[in-house]
């Protein structure tokens, strides 16, 4: 009976750490530095891979399906209107709404994992490329009430990116 | 020392079910396996909660219902977590709590690949009543089974289990190859087994309206798992075999059913296993239990 016990108190511990681990509640330049990162993925995206054109371009549907997808899948990172959440970055941003449809593919199916994007190619390619749809017709938010400006500092220039605790 | 077959058991299955009625929004889109696994993990922050079925035939003895609740919890992109507990009722015999598990998956590589490896280290603490065959290692077969429940329950085993999980993604198919290495901690032998599938959704574009019976909320494939013997004896003499038909059904409102029925592909394997899933993913759950520590700020 102890070591049942002693067996399930482990395993409770471990599994509260881990929630713990996930979801501390991280600094608001920690936000911004994260979401940064994100956006630079892009940038990674092969040339092979940004050179894809959505085959679903003229496909009258393929915003409609990708709003349900996005509902489904995606609100509860990146909002319910794609402005930004607590883990996710906005999408109605330049970096995003600027890149090529087959970057913002490539991301779907890579994901960014070591910053907390999963992969999504378990959806099948016309599904990714229908959430690329919805995306791209976002457009940029006038003003992005979640986006919080990087600290100033001396020693940073425009484009640095603030320094965070790690 | 017998496992304990306490009520407590049943206190948390019932709150578990309860817990599939939280409120939440996050459409899941699972694969049908019931055995074997792919290389997705858990999205981060979410809690799904799973109930599976199995019913199975014995010859020579008594059909029974094997179940369990399984806790998955996504702890990063790359890493996710899971508990499970588990019992079993042989009809005639009884009706008792057989152990728990505790899973951990973790993602190898950053970006997807042509192959996709995971790496599983689970922890089982079990009775020898375990009647879920939720893998098939080493010479396991069906007239294991036969042993009484107030007999089967005095034996407790505590096993590590080891799995490279593999899986790829090609043109809307799933196909996963998943090889296991387990060792009972006590003096036996590793025991290896394995497990296939593949699966489709049946179709690939989405509806632009919301719909339940949408075909792509449908995803049908099989499943074959079994045996590898244990490492005094490698190969498939005295092994079990299953072939299973599988399909899950991602419904719009958050909920997956999964359902499978398995045949026995020789004689040391049970003739039928109907197996049915319920699962629903709770979104955000990792930060709930955040804010609920957090105090006012």
């Amino acid at each position: 009976m102890r070591t049942y016990l002693a067996s399930l108190a482990a395993t409770v511990a471990i599994l509260s750490v881990s929630v713990a681990l996930a979801q501390r509640e991280k600094p608001p330049a920690y936000k911004y530095h994260k979401d940064a990162l994100v956006y630079a993925e892009l940038a990674k995206a092969p040339q092979k891979a940004r050179a894809k054109r959505n085959p679903l371009e003229r496909d009258p549907d393929a915003v409609a399906a990708g709003r349900n997808l996005f509902e489904q899948h995606c609100t509860e990172c990146h909002g319910d209107l794609a402005e930004g959440g607590r883990k996710g970055p906005s999408l109605m941003v330049e970096q995003v709404q600027t890149a090529e449809p087959g970057a913002i593919f490539w991301i779907l199916t890579n994901g960014v994992v070591w910053r907390g994007m999963p992969v999504w190619s378990k959806l099948p390619e016309p599904q990714r490329w229908q959430l690329v749809s919805y995306i791209k017709s976002l457009g940029v938010a006038a003003t992005d009430p979640g986006a919080v400006p990087p600290p100033k500092s001396p020693s940073n220039s425009a484009t640095d990116l603030p320094s965070v605790p790690r | 020392m017998p496992i304990p077959s306490f009520r407590p058991f049943f206190v948390l299955l019932s709150f578990s079910l309860l817990g599939l009625f939280l409120p939440g929004h996050a459409h899941a889109q699972e694969n049908p396996y019931i055995v074997a696994y792919d290389h997705y993990l858990e999205e981060p922050g979410n809690l799904e909660i799973e109930y599976f079925s199995t019913f199975g035939t014995q010859r020579a003895g008594n059909d029974f219902h094997a179940f369990w609740m399984e806790f998955e919890y996504g702890a990063t992109a790359w890493w996710t977590t899971e508990f499970y507990v588990e019992g079993q009722t042989t009809f005639g015999d009884s009706t008792l709590f057989t152990g728990f598990r505790f899973e951990n998956r973790f993602r190898v590589l950053k970006r997807e690949h042509f192959i996709n490896p995971v790496l599983y280290v689970e922890y089982e603490y079990k009775s020898g009543a375990d009647k879920i065959l939720k893998e098939g290692e080493g010479h396991d077969v069906e007239s294991d089974f036969l042993t009484p429940n107030a007999e089967a329950r005095k034996e407790h085993i505590n096993e590590i289990e080891l799995k490279l999980l593999l899986s790829s993604t090609l043109k809307g198919w799933n196909f996963v190859e998943n090889t296991l290495a387990a060792k009972n901690l006590s003096n036996s032998p590793w025991e290896f087994g394995y497990a296939l599938g593949a699966s489709r959704p049946l179709a690939l574009k989405a509806s632009s309206k919301r719909c339940s019976f949408c075909r792509q909320n449908f995803i049908a494939g099989a499943e074959m798992y079994g045996g590898l013997g244990d490492r005094h004896s490698f190969g498939l003499r005295e092994t079990s075999h299953y072939f299973a038909p599988v399909v899950a059904w991602n419904l719009p409102s958050d909920w997956t059913l999964r359902l499978s029925a398995g045949f026995g592909l020789n004689d040391n394997s049970h003739r039928f296993l109907l197996r049915w899933g319920v699962s629903r993913e709770i979104p955000g759950f990792g930060s709930m239990v955040s804010r609920m520590f957090e105090g006012h700020r």
